[in-house]
Protein backbone atom coordinates (compact mmCIF):
# COMPACT_ATOMS: atom_id res chain seq x y z
CA UNK A 1 0.00 0.00 0.00
CA UNK A 2 2.81 2.35 0.92
CA UNK A 3 4.66 1.48 -2.25
CA UNK A 4 1.80 2.80 -4.38
CA UNK A 5 1.50 5.96 -2.28
CA UNK A 6 5.26 6.52 -2.48
CA UNK A 7 5.11 5.97 -6.21
CA UNK A 8 2.43 8.67 -6.64
CA UNK A 9 4.28 11.19 -4.47
CA UNK A 10 7.51 10.45 -6.35
CA UNK A 11 5.74 10.78 -9.70
CA UNK A 12 4.09 14.09 -8.84
CA UNK A 13 7.28 15.55 -7.39
CA UNK A 14 9.19 14.43 -10.48
CA UNK A 15 6.57 16.06 -12.71
CA UNK A 16 6.76 19.25 -10.64
CA UNK A 17 10.52 19.21 -11.03
CA UNK A 18 10.20 18.87 -14.81
CA UNK A 19 7.67 21.73 -14.90
CA UNK A 20 9.16 24.12 -12.42
CA UNK A 21 7.25 27.08 -13.84
CA UNK A 22 3.95 25.69 -12.52
CA UNK A 23 5.35 25.54 -9.00
CA UNK A 24 6.98 28.93 -9.28
CA UNK A 25 3.76 30.68 -10.41
CA UNK A 26 1.85 29.75 -7.25
CA UNK A 27 4.73 30.75 -5.01
CA UNK A 28 5.39 34.01 -6.87
CA UNK A 29 1.68 34.80 -6.71
CA UNK A 30 1.84 34.46 -2.93
CA UNK A 31 4.93 36.67 -2.69
CA UNK A 32 3.52 39.35 -4.99
CA UNK A 33 0.05 39.50 -3.42
CA UNK A 34 1.47 39.80 0.07
CA UNK A 35 3.95 42.43 -1.11
CA UNK A 36 1.23 44.56 -2.71
CA UNK A 37 -0.52 45.27 0.57
CA UNK A 38 2.31 47.20 2.28
CA UNK A 39 2.79 49.15 -0.98
CA UNK A 40 -0.89 50.00 -1.26
CA UNK A 41 -1.62 50.71 2.37
CA UNK A 42 1.52 52.67 3.11
CA UNK A 43 4.15 52.46 5.80
CA UNK A 44 1.95 52.57 8.87
CA UNK A 45 3.66 49.99 11.14
CA UNK A 46 0.75 49.47 13.55
CA UNK A 47 -1.76 48.93 10.78
CA UNK A 48 0.57 46.59 8.87
CA UNK A 49 1.30 44.59 11.99
CA UNK A 50 -2.39 44.13 12.70
CA UNK A 51 -3.39 43.06 9.16
CA UNK A 52 -0.35 40.85 8.54
CA UNK A 53 -1.73 37.47 9.76
CA UNK A 54 -4.99 37.88 7.86
CA UNK A 55 -3.36 39.04 4.64
CA UNK A 56 -0.74 36.30 4.66
CA UNK A 57 -3.35 33.64 5.34
CA UNK A 58 -5.76 34.89 2.66
CA UNK A 59 -2.90 34.99 0.15
CA UNK A 60 -2.02 31.42 1.14
CA UNK A 61 -5.60 30.29 0.45
CA UNK A 62 -5.64 31.97 -2.96
CA UNK A 63 -2.22 30.66 -3.91
CA UNK A 64 -3.35 27.16 -2.95
CA UNK A 65 -6.45 27.57 -5.16
CA UNK A 66 -4.27 28.53 -8.08
CA UNK A 67 -2.58 25.15 -8.28
CA UNK A 68 -5.63 23.04 -7.38
CA UNK A 69 -7.12 23.19 -10.86
CA UNK A 70 -4.22 21.19 -12.24
CA UNK A 71 -4.25 18.58 -9.46
CA UNK A 72 -6.36 16.04 -11.34
CA UNK A 73 -7.05 17.84 -14.62
CA UNK A 74 -3.70 16.95 -16.18
CA UNK A 75 -4.05 13.28 -15.20
CA UNK A 76 -7.61 13.31 -16.51
CA UNK A 77 -6.58 14.76 -19.85
CA UNK A 78 -3.83 12.26 -20.62
CA UNK A 79 -5.70 9.21 -19.34
CA UNK A 80 -3.37 8.44 -16.44
CA UNK A 81 -6.23 9.11 -14.02
CA UNK A 82 -8.01 5.99 -15.30
CA UNK A 83 -4.90 4.01 -14.50
CA UNK A 84 -4.84 5.52 -11.00
CA UNK A 85 -8.46 4.47 -10.53
CA UNK A 86 -7.58 0.94 -11.60
CA UNK A 87 -4.46 0.64 -9.48
CA UNK A 88 -3.93 -2.27 -7.16
CA UNK A 89 -4.40 -0.21 -3.99
CA UNK A 90 -7.51 1.49 -2.57
CA UNK A 91 -8.27 4.75 -4.34
CA UNK A 92 -8.30 6.58 -1.00
CA UNK A 93 -4.60 5.84 -0.57
CA UNK A 94 -3.86 7.16 -4.04
CA UNK A 95 -5.97 10.28 -3.35
CA UNK A 96 -4.15 10.91 -0.08
CA UNK A 97 -0.82 10.61 -1.87
CA UNK A 98 -1.95 13.09 -4.52
CA UNK A 99 -2.99 15.58 -1.82
CA UNK A 100 0.31 15.07 0.00
CA UNK A 101 2.26 15.72 -3.18
CA UNK A 102 0.19 18.85 -3.80
CA UNK A 103 1.00 20.10 -0.32
CA UNK A 104 4.72 19.38 -0.70
CA UNK A 105 4.78 21.36 -3.93
CA UNK A 106 2.45 24.24 -3.13
CA UNK A 107 1.90 24.34 0.64
CA UNK A 108 5.28 23.67 2.15
CA UNK A 109 7.04 26.46 0.20
CA UNK A 110 4.51 28.93 1.66
CA UNK A 111 5.31 27.75 5.19
CA UNK A 112 9.00 28.30 4.55
CA UNK A 113 8.71 31.69 2.91
CA UNK A 114 6.03 33.17 5.23
CA UNK A 115 8.47 34.41 7.91
CA UNK A 116 10.31 36.31 5.19
CA UNK A 117 7.06 37.89 4.03
CA UNK A 118 6.23 38.76 7.64
CA UNK A 119 9.29 41.00 7.70
CA UNK A 120 7.56 43.35 5.27
CA UNK A 121 4.79 43.80 7.80
CA UNK A 122 7.18 44.51 10.64
CA UNK A 123 5.81 41.52 12.50
CA UNK A 124 7.80 40.96 15.72
CA UNK A 125 10.21 38.04 15.53
CA UNK A 126 8.43 35.91 18.20
CA UNK A 127 5.37 35.79 15.93
CA UNK A 128 7.26 34.20 13.02
CA UNK A 129 7.24 30.80 14.71
CA UNK A 130 3.48 30.80 15.33
CA UNK A 131 2.77 32.04 11.80
CA UNK A 132 4.88 29.25 10.29
CA UNK A 133 3.42 26.65 12.66
CA UNK A 134 -0.16 27.68 11.89
CA UNK A 135 0.59 27.46 8.16
CA UNK A 136 2.29 24.10 8.68
CA UNK A 137 -0.87 22.75 10.31
CA UNK A 138 -3.32 24.57 8.06
CA UNK A 139 -1.97 24.25 4.51
CA UNK A 140 -2.28 20.43 4.40
CA UNK A 141 -5.98 20.90 5.26
CA UNK A 142 -6.25 23.34 2.35
CA UNK A 143 -4.73 20.76 0.01
CA UNK A 144 -7.06 18.01 1.16
CA UNK A 145 -10.30 20.02 1.11
CA UNK A 146 -9.22 21.57 -2.18
CA UNK A 147 -8.59 18.14 -3.67
CA UNK A 148 -12.21 17.16 -2.97
CA UNK A 149 -13.36 20.22 -4.89
CA UNK A 150 -10.86 19.61 -7.68
CA UNK A 151 -12.09 16.04 -8.04
CA UNK A 152 -15.73 17.12 -8.09
CA UNK A 153 -15.24 19.84 -10.71
CA UNK A 154 -13.07 17.66 -12.92
CA UNK A 155 -13.95 17.93 -16.58
CA UNK A 156 -16.59 20.62 -16.06
CA UNK A 157 -16.67 23.74 -18.16
CA UNK A 158 -15.69 26.74 -16.02
CA UNK A 159 -14.46 24.28 -13.43
CA UNK A 160 -11.85 26.74 -12.13
CA UNK A 161 -14.39 29.35 -11.02
CA UNK A 162 -16.74 26.70 -9.69
CA UNK A 163 -13.85 25.22 -7.73
CA UNK A 164 -13.22 28.56 -5.99
CA UNK A 165 -16.90 29.01 -5.16
CA UNK A 166 -17.06 25.50 -3.80
CA UNK A 167 -13.84 25.40 -1.84
CA UNK A 168 -13.18 28.92 -0.53
CA UNK A 169 -16.17 28.89 1.90
CA UNK A 170 -14.89 25.59 3.28
CA UNK A 171 -11.53 27.24 3.92
CA UNK A 172 -13.07 29.73 6.35
CA UNK A 173 -12.50 27.73 9.58
CA UNK A 174 -8.85 27.19 8.65
CA UNK A 175 -8.46 30.90 7.90
CA UNK A 176 -10.04 31.94 11.21
CA UNK A 177 -7.95 29.54 13.30
CA UNK A 178 -4.74 30.22 11.38
CA UNK A 179 -4.88 34.00 11.43
CA UNK A 180 -6.38 33.93 14.94
CA UNK A 181 -3.45 32.02 16.41
CA UNK A 182 -1.03 34.74 15.29
CA UNK A 183 -3.36 37.46 16.59
CA UNK A 184 -3.46 35.76 19.98
CA UNK A 185 0.31 35.85 20.33
CA UNK A 186 0.36 39.48 19.14
CA UNK A 187 -2.11 40.26 21.94
CA UNK A 188 0.14 38.54 24.45
CA UNK A 189 -2.03 35.43 24.86
CA UNK A 190 -1.29 31.76 24.27
CA UNK A 191 -2.21 30.47 20.76
CA UNK A 192 -2.72 26.91 22.01
CA UNK A 193 -6.48 26.84 21.48
CA UNK A 194 -6.35 27.87 17.82
CA UNK A 195 -3.35 25.66 17.04
CA UNK A 196 -4.97 22.63 18.67
CA UNK A 197 -8.16 23.24 16.70
CA UNK A 198 -6.08 23.49 13.52
CA UNK A 199 -4.39 20.21 14.42
CA UNK A 200 -7.81 18.66 15.02
CA UNK A 201 -8.99 19.89 11.61
CA UNK A 202 -5.88 18.37 10.09
CA UNK A 203 -6.55 14.99 11.70
CA UNK A 204 -10.20 14.98 10.68
CA UNK A 205 -9.30 16.00 7.12
CA UNK A 206 -6.58 13.35 6.91
CA UNK A 207 -9.02 10.70 8.08
CA UNK A 208 -11.96 11.56 5.84
CA UNK A 209 -10.84 13.68 2.89
CA UNK A 210 -9.06 10.86 1.00
CA UNK A 211 -12.25 8.81 0.83
CA UNK A 212 -14.28 11.85 -0.21
CA UNK A 213 -11.72 12.59 -2.93
CA UNK A 214 -11.89 8.97 -4.08
CA UNK A 215 -15.70 9.03 -4.27
CA UNK A 216 -15.63 12.35 -6.15
CA UNK A 217 -13.08 11.00 -8.62
CA UNK A 218 -15.17 7.93 -9.36
CA UNK A 219 -18.18 10.14 -10.09
CA UNK A 220 -16.22 12.54 -12.27
CA UNK A 221 -14.53 9.88 -14.37
CA UNK A 222 -17.85 8.30 -15.35
CA UNK B 1 -14.13 -15.94 -15.19
CA UNK B 2 -15.61 -12.70 -16.42
CA UNK B 3 -19.36 -12.64 -16.70
CA UNK B 4 -21.58 -9.86 -18.01
CA UNK B 5 -25.23 -10.15 -17.07
CA UNK B 6 -27.90 -8.26 -18.95
CA UNK B 7 -25.79 -5.14 -19.43
CA UNK B 8 -27.34 -1.94 -20.71
CA UNK B 9 -25.63 1.35 -21.35
CA UNK B 10 -27.04 4.78 -22.06
CA UNK B 11 -24.85 7.73 -22.94
CA UNK B 12 -26.26 11.19 -23.40
CA UNK B 13 -29.84 9.91 -23.46
CA UNK B 14 -29.10 7.43 -26.24
CA UNK B 15 -29.24 3.72 -25.62
CA UNK B 16 -26.02 2.10 -26.86
CA UNK B 17 -26.84 -1.49 -26.06
CA UNK B 18 -29.13 -3.44 -23.79
CA UNK B 19 -29.62 -6.99 -22.68
CA UNK B 20 -25.99 -7.84 -23.37
CA UNK B 21 -24.85 -11.02 -21.63
CA UNK B 22 -21.74 -13.10 -22.15
CA UNK B 23 -19.21 -15.09 -20.21
CA UNK B 24 -15.51 -15.24 -20.84
CA UNK B 25 -13.44 -18.08 -19.44
CA UNK B 26 -9.69 -18.28 -19.14
CA UNK B 27 -8.03 -18.85 -22.49
CA UNK B 28 -10.72 -17.07 -24.45
CA UNK B 29 -10.43 -14.11 -26.75
CA UNK B 30 -13.27 -11.69 -27.33
CA UNK B 31 -13.34 -8.95 -29.92
CA UNK B 32 -15.80 -6.11 -29.66
CA UNK B 33 -16.72 -4.82 -33.07
CA UNK B 34 -19.07 -2.18 -34.37
CA UNK B 35 -19.14 1.25 -35.99
CA UNK B 36 -17.94 4.43 -34.28
CA UNK B 37 -20.17 5.41 -31.40
CA UNK B 38 -21.63 1.94 -31.00
CA UNK B 39 -20.42 1.68 -27.42
CA UNK B 40 -17.27 -0.44 -27.69
CA UNK B 41 -15.24 1.80 -25.41
CA UNK B 42 -18.17 2.23 -23.01
CA UNK B 43 -18.54 -1.54 -22.75
CA UNK B 44 -14.84 -1.91 -22.08
CA UNK B 45 -15.00 0.78 -19.39
CA UNK B 46 -17.98 -0.99 -17.83
CA UNK B 47 -16.05 -4.27 -17.86
CA UNK B 48 -13.13 -2.72 -15.97
CA UNK B 49 -15.38 -0.88 -13.52
CA UNK B 50 -14.68 2.71 -14.58
CA UNK B 51 -18.26 3.16 -15.73
CA UNK B 52 -21.42 1.85 -14.08
CA UNK B 53 -23.84 0.19 -16.47
CA UNK B 54 -27.36 1.62 -16.70
CA UNK B 55 -28.61 -1.86 -15.89
CA UNK B 56 -27.05 -5.25 -15.31
CA UNK B 57 -23.81 -6.21 -13.63
CA UNK B 58 -20.35 -7.56 -14.27
CA UNK B 59 -19.11 -10.49 -12.21
CA UNK B 60 -15.59 -11.75 -11.71
CA UNK B 61 -15.40 -15.33 -10.46
CA UNK B 62 -18.98 -15.02 -9.26
CA UNK B 63 -18.65 -11.75 -7.32
CA UNK B 64 -19.86 -8.42 -8.59
CA UNK B 65 -16.88 -6.25 -9.50
CA UNK B 66 -18.30 -3.20 -7.75
CA UNK B 67 -17.82 -5.03 -4.47
CA UNK B 68 -14.36 -6.29 -5.35
CA UNK B 69 -12.94 -2.87 -6.35
CA UNK B 70 -9.14 -3.02 -6.12
CA UNK B 71 -9.15 -6.78 -5.68
CA UNK B 72 -10.58 -6.90 -9.19
CA UNK B 73 -8.19 -4.20 -10.39
CA UNK B 74 -5.31 -6.45 -9.37
CA UNK B 75 -6.54 -9.03 -11.88
CA UNK B 76 -6.74 -6.83 -14.92
CA UNK B 77 -4.79 -4.69 -17.31
CA UNK B 78 -6.80 -1.94 -18.98
CA UNK B 79 -5.27 0.05 -21.79
CA UNK B 80 -7.66 2.82 -22.70
CA UNK B 81 -8.16 5.09 -25.63
CA UNK B 82 -6.03 7.88 -24.18
CA UNK B 83 -2.31 7.32 -24.19
CA UNK B 84 -2.05 7.26 -20.37
CA UNK B 85 1.57 8.35 -20.37
CA UNK B 86 3.02 11.51 -18.89
CA UNK B 87 4.62 13.73 -21.53
CA UNK B 88 7.29 15.03 -19.19
CA UNK B 89 8.50 11.62 -18.08
CA UNK B 90 10.58 9.21 -20.12
CA UNK B 91 9.16 5.98 -21.48
CA UNK B 92 11.00 4.00 -18.79
CA UNK B 93 9.77 6.23 -15.97
CA UNK B 94 6.22 5.95 -17.25
CA UNK B 95 6.47 2.20 -17.46
CA UNK B 96 8.01 1.87 -14.01
CA UNK B 97 5.27 4.01 -12.44
CA UNK B 98 2.48 2.16 -14.25
CA UNK B 99 3.89 -1.16 -13.07
CA UNK B 100 4.34 0.04 -9.49
CA UNK B 101 0.72 1.22 -9.41
CA UNK B 102 -0.44 -2.11 -10.74
CA UNK B 103 1.38 -3.74 -7.84
CA UNK B 104 4.17 -5.21 -9.96
CA UNK B 105 7.76 -4.96 -8.83
CA UNK B 106 9.92 -4.92 -11.92
CA UNK B 107 13.64 -4.35 -12.22
CA UNK B 108 15.16 -1.66 -14.43
CA UNK B 109 16.55 -4.42 -16.60
CA UNK B 110 13.11 -5.84 -17.27
CA UNK B 111 11.84 -2.37 -18.13
CA UNK B 112 14.72 -1.71 -20.51
CA UNK B 113 14.17 -5.12 -22.07
CA UNK B 114 10.46 -4.45 -22.58
CA UNK B 115 11.16 -1.05 -24.14
CA UNK B 116 13.88 -2.63 -26.25
CA UNK B 117 11.45 -5.25 -27.58
CA UNK B 118 9.17 -2.44 -28.68
CA UNK B 119 12.12 -0.60 -30.21
CA UNK B 120 12.00 2.43 -27.94
CA UNK B 121 14.81 4.56 -26.59
CA UNK B 122 14.48 6.07 -23.17
CA UNK B 123 13.35 9.52 -24.30
CA UNK B 124 10.81 11.87 -22.75
CA UNK B 125 7.45 10.82 -24.16
CA UNK B 126 6.74 14.29 -25.58
CA UNK B 127 9.53 13.71 -28.10
CA UNK B 128 7.99 10.48 -29.36
CA UNK B 129 5.65 10.10 -32.31
CA UNK B 130 2.06 8.94 -31.90
CA UNK B 131 2.94 5.38 -32.84
CA UNK B 132 5.97 5.30 -30.55
CA UNK B 133 3.82 6.64 -27.75
CA UNK B 134 1.40 3.80 -28.31
CA UNK B 135 4.34 1.38 -28.24
CA UNK B 136 5.43 2.87 -24.90
CA UNK B 137 1.98 2.10 -23.50
CA UNK B 138 1.78 -1.38 -24.97
CA UNK B 139 5.21 -2.29 -23.60
CA UNK B 140 3.35 -2.81 -20.35
CA UNK B 141 1.79 -5.96 -21.78
CA UNK B 142 5.19 -7.62 -21.82
CA UNK B 143 5.41 -7.17 -18.05
CA UNK B 144 1.76 -7.99 -17.34
CA UNK B 145 1.77 -11.70 -18.04
CA UNK B 146 0.64 -12.52 -14.52
CA UNK B 147 -2.69 -10.70 -14.98
CA UNK B 148 -5.51 -13.04 -16.00
CA UNK B 149 -7.62 -10.40 -17.78
CA UNK B 150 -6.54 -7.91 -20.43
CA UNK B 151 -8.95 -5.23 -21.62
CA UNK B 152 -7.49 -3.42 -24.61
CA UNK B 153 -9.12 -0.49 -26.37
CA UNK B 154 -7.98 -0.31 -30.00
CA UNK B 155 -4.58 -1.85 -29.28
CA UNK B 156 -3.56 -1.74 -32.95
CA UNK B 157 -4.33 1.89 -33.70
CA UNK B 158 -1.37 4.01 -34.82
CA UNK B 159 0.92 0.98 -34.93
CA UNK B 160 3.04 -0.17 -37.86
CA UNK B 161 3.03 -3.73 -39.18
CA UNK B 162 5.87 -4.98 -37.01
CA UNK B 163 4.33 -3.60 -33.82
CA UNK B 164 0.94 -5.05 -34.73
CA UNK B 165 2.57 -8.47 -35.17
CA UNK B 166 4.27 -8.05 -31.80
CA UNK B 167 1.03 -7.17 -30.00
CA UNK B 168 -0.82 -9.98 -31.76
CA UNK B 169 1.87 -12.34 -30.54
CA UNK B 170 1.45 -11.07 -26.99
CA UNK B 171 -2.33 -11.49 -27.15
CA UNK B 172 -1.93 -15.01 -28.54
CA UNK B 173 0.53 -15.89 -25.78
CA UNK B 174 -1.83 -14.51 -23.14
CA UNK B 175 -4.69 -16.63 -24.47
CA UNK B 176 -2.45 -19.70 -24.72
CA UNK B 177 -1.41 -19.16 -21.09
CA UNK B 178 -5.05 -19.39 -20.07
CA UNK B 179 -5.65 -15.66 -19.69
CA UNK B 180 -8.61 -13.79 -21.14
CA UNK B 181 -8.42 -10.90 -23.56
CA UNK B 182 -11.16 -8.48 -24.56
CA UNK B 183 -10.23 -5.95 -27.19
CA UNK B 184 -11.97 -3.53 -29.51
CA UNK B 185 -11.03 -3.18 -33.10
CA UNK B 186 -12.63 -1.89 -36.27
CA UNK B 187 -10.63 -4.19 -38.45
CA UNK B 188 -11.65 -7.76 -39.11
CA UNK B 189 -9.88 -9.87 -36.55
CA UNK B 190 -6.23 -10.04 -37.37
CA UNK B 191 -5.32 -12.29 -34.49
CA UNK B 192 -6.40 -15.82 -34.01
CA UNK B 193 -10.16 -15.67 -34.30
CA UNK B 194 -11.91 -15.59 -31.00
CA UNK B 195 -15.51 -14.70 -30.39
CA UNK B 196 -16.86 -11.45 -31.74
CA UNK B 197 -19.58 -9.30 -30.24
CA UNK B 198 -21.02 -6.93 -32.80
CA UNK B 199 -22.38 -3.78 -31.18
CA UNK B 200 -24.68 -1.22 -32.70
CA UNK B 201 -26.64 -3.70 -34.78
CA UNK B 202 -29.77 -3.90 -32.68
CA UNK B 203 -31.24 -0.50 -33.56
Amino acid sequence: MLAAARCIVYRDLLLALRRRSDVATALLFFVIVTSLFPLGIGAEPDLLRSIAPGVIWVAALLSCMLSLGRLFAADHADGTLEQLLLSSEPLGVIAAAKALAHWLVSGLPLVLIAPLIALQYDLPAPLFGVLALSLLLGTPVLSMIGAIGAALTLGLRGGGVLLSLLVLPLYVPVLIMGAGSVDMVAAGLAPDGQLLLLAALLIVAAAFAPWAIAAALRISVE
Amino acid sequence: MLEAVDLACERGGRSLFRGLSFALRGGELLRLAGPNGSGKTSLLRILCGLLSPTAGAVHWDGTEIRRLREEYSRQLVYLGHASAVKDDLTAAENLRITCALAGLSVSSREIQAALGTFGLDDLPVKRLSQGQRRRAVLARLLLSQSFPLWLLDEPFSALDASAIALVEGLIDAQVARGGSVVFTSHQESRTRTGRVIELGTEA
